[in-house]
């Protein structure tokens, strides 16, 4: 089949080379005008035919490449020689990294689409017309590319440039909606904190790079470095991958990333930043596996974070911080998944995740849009409105809880197949006590999930109405058909877990040992399956009784005493706030104390110096012709006899 | 010691005691008066080394031109006749700077020269004098022309407030208020 | 001839010179005191001229001649500064000289053109609007 790609080959830069092109052009564009009439003005227009075209290429050269593509293939250029320590730039193609890449170019193609009508002004509001958009499009377009640069790089550092730009992405698309008061707040805290997860990321590219000499991801992967080295390494790029995929104790910036707009938080969940983490660990698991060390923090972490994010969602009266930290915790699982050593489950998930996730934050969008808030308390009833969004959030919800045959079900079950499998077999390269933390923390996880997802369902779209005014209906086509596409996959994708060569795609990179330790089937069906589903029925049975004992109440309100401890996620952030950012200031404050009084006052006061000195000379000047005249010649006198003295001396 | 000498050393003690008078009296006039005794010491003084013409230039422009000068200018500030109080203010600096460079002057001439002897030549001439003058040194003398004549200006300009300033009354005319705005 | 009498009589009356031009307070006997200085100076470069062989011949005779030509000139702005001085201030001690100039009534055209400059100095001088960041 290589010469198969052979044809396609000039294809692949194309794949982050489209939506490149597509944001930087777009980025040329002029803002729409203030007072324009939605959707009517030329730069809107250009932006969003920019925008759209940039996603659709990119998801047709995917496609293209996913039917020819089933082995590893990579090609490469030399870019830079920095004195025997080589970078390429070049891409490392396989089955993998095309279906991760077809599923971000279809997310990126639904946001695309949804924004257009999205970010639009409605009949009923009277805020101004988002003449942003152009910059808004393009920004998309530049994070859909950066993510295809990260999952088709065949370089390290071309990856950490992709990295990068995600990241400033990010940054400029939370802070998008300038009118919200908390949005800069919450761009600058993503930005902050998934940088100081970068720098890990960075230095542990860096040691990889050094120990091998080349920085080409075949060349480390074959590289034999020493176990110090790669415990160091890995652990290093851990930090980078907690900071981007929202890994505990880096996750604080995710749920506040809800500030964006909805699209973008679809986006980043479903499809680019926090799947860039996982994808990363995937790409360059033969290393991990030789660092078990590195994997059992991971694991730990992964358990933490499983958990927390569950629990953190079930207190949520924001419908997006209900599916933000429910991101938080689905990610749990990917990296748990990766810490026992079955990186084809981790990838399984976060593919059926990106379907799921993209799916609801749609479908919440839409739910947004029609009544105007995104708190629970002020929804309900919604059902009989939106049919259509109903149908679509119970899809979505019914695959984030794992409910079969949706596409979770089948991807959760193979993760904790694999963690079973290592608490009860110790496969794996991590200790079998690993397997056993992440295990239980998935089977607990799955109840948790159930309960607060059966939660959104029921204080979203049963019951009683609570808004009064508003007349709820399903959104616009725009905005419709994106979220019903995207419901195909989050039903149907676990089934392609039975089909060939989606198989053989997502398992071309899998290593011998994963192989031998996990098999090379993606579904498990047998009694270990009636575990989590009667966990899942009694999670979302709790949920399902509570509410029916009074349908206009919180179900969160059986939490107790808990409940505050959860909706503000265990009080990490101020745990943050109280270990980093309040150290951070202090130091920031004495250092520009410092800097005032040290620096800028030696500078000052040099300044000072030399002009009271310059007057105090100034006065002396100033002398009546006597004292001048005396001091001329005493001067004379004095230079007179010193000439003489050393005359005489000499 | 030969007579050149002895006239030197007569010469030479009249102008030095002139000189201190002329520094430490009390009379403004007698101070002019004293200053012709030592200038007129030092003519002497040239004579006897020869320099003719610069004795008789000495004489016509210091004693003729630039001491009568200053007798006028002591008469128009308005000196007091006879003896005044305030011409001197505390003397221990003066003292201690003019002495030192005198004395110092001195020690370092006489330990240069110590008691040695030279020829006099014979007497010059304006004869010789005008030709190295106007031969050698005729660029400086040029200069010294110019220079003379900047003096003489600014002695005119120094002493007539009314050259070169606009008064009250051609400011007041519109003209000049123009030319003033457009300054 | 022993050059070294005149050569001291030279040194004694510039030492004399100095000490006017630092005792005397009247303005006309300082310039005196300066004129005192000057001739030492001749006094030594007319019996440099008979003592030392030079290049030029009579070099030092011409430089006296140019000196007491300088003198001349100098005691003429000298005295010119000296009456001007007195006409002001109704005194010629030199330690009374003001050295700030004291505020004087300004003609009316100067001052129109003062204020004008200062005018334009203020308009030109203002920065630009504010920058907001």
């Amino acid at each position: 089949m290589s010469e198969g790609i052979g044809r396609l080959a000039p294809l692949v830069p194309l794949l982050p080379g489209l939506p490149l092109a597509a944001g930087l052009v777009g980025l040329l564009l002029p803002p729409s005008p203030r007072g324009a009439a939605t959707g009517e003005d030329r730069a809107r227009r250009v932006a969003i035919a920019l925008g759209v075209a940039g996603a659709a290429g990119a998801l047709l050269v995917a496609l293209a490449l996913l039917t020819r593509v089933d082995h590893p293939v990579e090609a490469s250029t030399t870019w830079v020689d920095l004195g025997g320590l080589r970078v390429t730039l070049g891409y490392r193609l396989d089955g993998v990294a095309v279906l991760v890449a077809t599923a971000v170019a279809a997310v990126a193609l639904a946001v695309q689409v949804y924004s257009i009508a999205y970010l639009k002004r409605g009949p009923h509001d009277d805020v101004e017309v988002d003449h942003r958009y152009p910059p808004y499009a393009a920004q998309i377009s530049l994070f859909t590319a950066a993510m295809l640069v990260v999952v088709v790089s065949g370089d390290l550092i071309l990856l950490l440039v992709g990295w990068e730009v995600m990241g400033i992405c990010s940054y400029l698309l939370i802070a998008h909606d300038r009118r919200l008061p908390e949005a800069p707040a919450a761009a600058v805290k993503a930005f902050l904190v998934t940088r100081v997860g970068d720098v890990g990321f960075l230095l542990g590219i860096a040691l990889l790079g050094v120990s091998a000499g080349s920085f080409k991801i075949a060349d480390v992967l074959a590289h034999p470095y020493s176990t110090g080295t790669l415990t160091a390494a890995c652990l290093l790029l851990l930090a980078g991958v907690a900071g981007k995929s929202a890994q505990f104790p880096l996750h604080t910036w995710l749920p506040d990333a809800m500030a964006g707009p909805t699209p973008i938080s679809a986006l980043i969940h479903a499809a680019t930043m926090v799947a860039a983490g996982v994808y990363a660990v995937a790409r360059l698991f033969p290393l991990f596996e030789r660092a078990p060390v590195a994997l059992t923090v991971l694991g730990v972490l992964a358990a933490i974070t499983l958990l927390l994010g569950a629990f953190a969602a079930t207190a949520q009266d924001d419908i997006k911080r209900v599916l933000a930290w429910s991101t938080v915790s689905q990610i749990g699982y990917m990296t748990g998944a990766l810490a026992v050593g079955s990186p084809t489950a981790a990838l399984f998930h976060l593919l059926s995740h990106a379907a799921f996730k993209a799916l609801l934050f749609l479908a919440a969008g839409a739910v947004i849009h029609a009544v105007g808030t995104t708190l629970m308390s002020r929804m309900g009833g919604l059902r009989r409105g939106m049919p259509v969004t109903f149908w679509c959030t119970v899809v979505g919800l019914g695959a984030l809880a794992g409910v079969p045959p949706l596409s979770g079900f089948w991807s959760k079950d193979g993760v904790l197949a694999a963690a079973e499998a290592a608490a009860l077999d110790g496969a794996g390269p991590t200790p079998q006590w690993v397997g056993w933390l992440v295990w239980l923390a998935g089977l607990l996880g799955v109840a948790v999930t159930a309960w607060y997802a059966t939660r959104l369902l029921l204080r979203t779209f049963f019951g009683a109405t609570r808004i009064p005014l508003a007349d709820p209906h399903d959104p616009p086509a725009l905005m419709r058909w994106p979220v019903l596409v995207l419901a195909v996959p989050a039903a149907l994708l676990g089934l392609a877990g039975f089909w060939g060569p989606f198989i053989g795609r997502i398992f071309a990179p899998a290593t011998e040992a994963e192989l031998t330790d996990f098999g090379d089937s993606l579904t498990h069906l047998g009694a270990a399956v009636l575990l989590p589903l009667a966990l899942l029925l009694a999670g979302a049975g709790v949920a399902w009784a509570g509410w029916r004992r009074d349908s206009a109440a919180d179900p969160a309100r059986f939490l107790g005493p808990l409940r505050p401890v959860f909706a503000r996620a265990f009080r990490l952030d101020d745990v943050q706030h109280a270990l980093v950012v309040r150290p951070t200031n202090a130091l920031a404050r004495a250092a520009r104390t410092g800097d005032e009084l040290g620096v800028d006052g030696l500078v000052e006061g040099s300044g000072h110096a030399a002009v009271g000195l310059g007057g105090g000379l100034a006065t002396l000047h100033r002398a009546a012709l006597p004292r001048a005249a005396a001091g001329v010649l005493a001067g004379a006198l004095l230079i007179g006899l010193a000439v003489a003295l050393i005359g005489v001396a000499s | 010691m030969t007579g050149a000498d002895l006239l030197l050393l007569a010469l030479g003690a009249v102008a030095v005691g002139a000189g201190v008078l002329v520094v430490s009296t009390k009379h403004l006039v007698r101070a002019g008066l004293y200053l012709v005794v030592c200038l007129g010491a030092l003519a002497g003084d040239y004579l006897v080394l020869t320099a003719e013409l610069v004795a008789w230039v000495q004489v016509l422009i210091y004693v003729g031109a630039v001491v009568v000068l200053l007798l006028f200018a002591v008469m128009l500030t308005r000196a007091p006749i006879g003896a005044s109080d305030d011409l001197d203010r505390p003397g221990w600096p003066a003292a201690l700077i003019g002495g030192g460079s005198g004395l110092g002057l001195a020690v370092l001439l006489v330990d240069a020269f110590r008691w040695s002897r030279v020829e006099l030549p014979t007497a010059g001439t304006a004869d010789r004098l005008g030709e190295q003058v106007f031969r050698s040194w005729v660029l400086p003398f040029e200069v010294l022309s110019v220079l003379l004549l900047a003096a003489l200006v600014g002695a005119i300009v120094l002493s007539r407030p009314d050259i070169g300033r606009p008064g009250p009354v051609r400011s007041a005319t519109p003209a000049a208020g123009d030319e003033g705005g457009r300054a | 001839m022993r050059p070294v009498v005149p050569y001291v009589t030279a040194a004694l009356l510039f030492g004399l010179g100095v000490f006017g031009v630092l005792r005397r307070r009247n303005a006309v006997l300082v310039l005196m005191a300066v004129e005192l200085m000057l001739n030492a100076v001749n006094l030594i470069l007319v019996t440099a001229d008979t003592t030392v062989r030079a290049q030029l011949p009579h070099a030092g005779q011409v430089f006296a001649l140019f000196v007491i030509v300088l003198a001349a000139a100098e005691i003429g702005v000298g005295l010119a500064i000296v009456l001007q001085l007195y006409r002001l201030r109704a005194s010629v001690a030199v330690d009374e000289v003001p050295l700030t100039e004291a505020p004087t009534p300004v003609p009316a055209g100067v001052a129109g053109v003062a204020a004008d400059r200062s005018a334009a100095g203020t308009t030109g001088g203002v920065d630009g609007p504010e920058v907001r960041g």
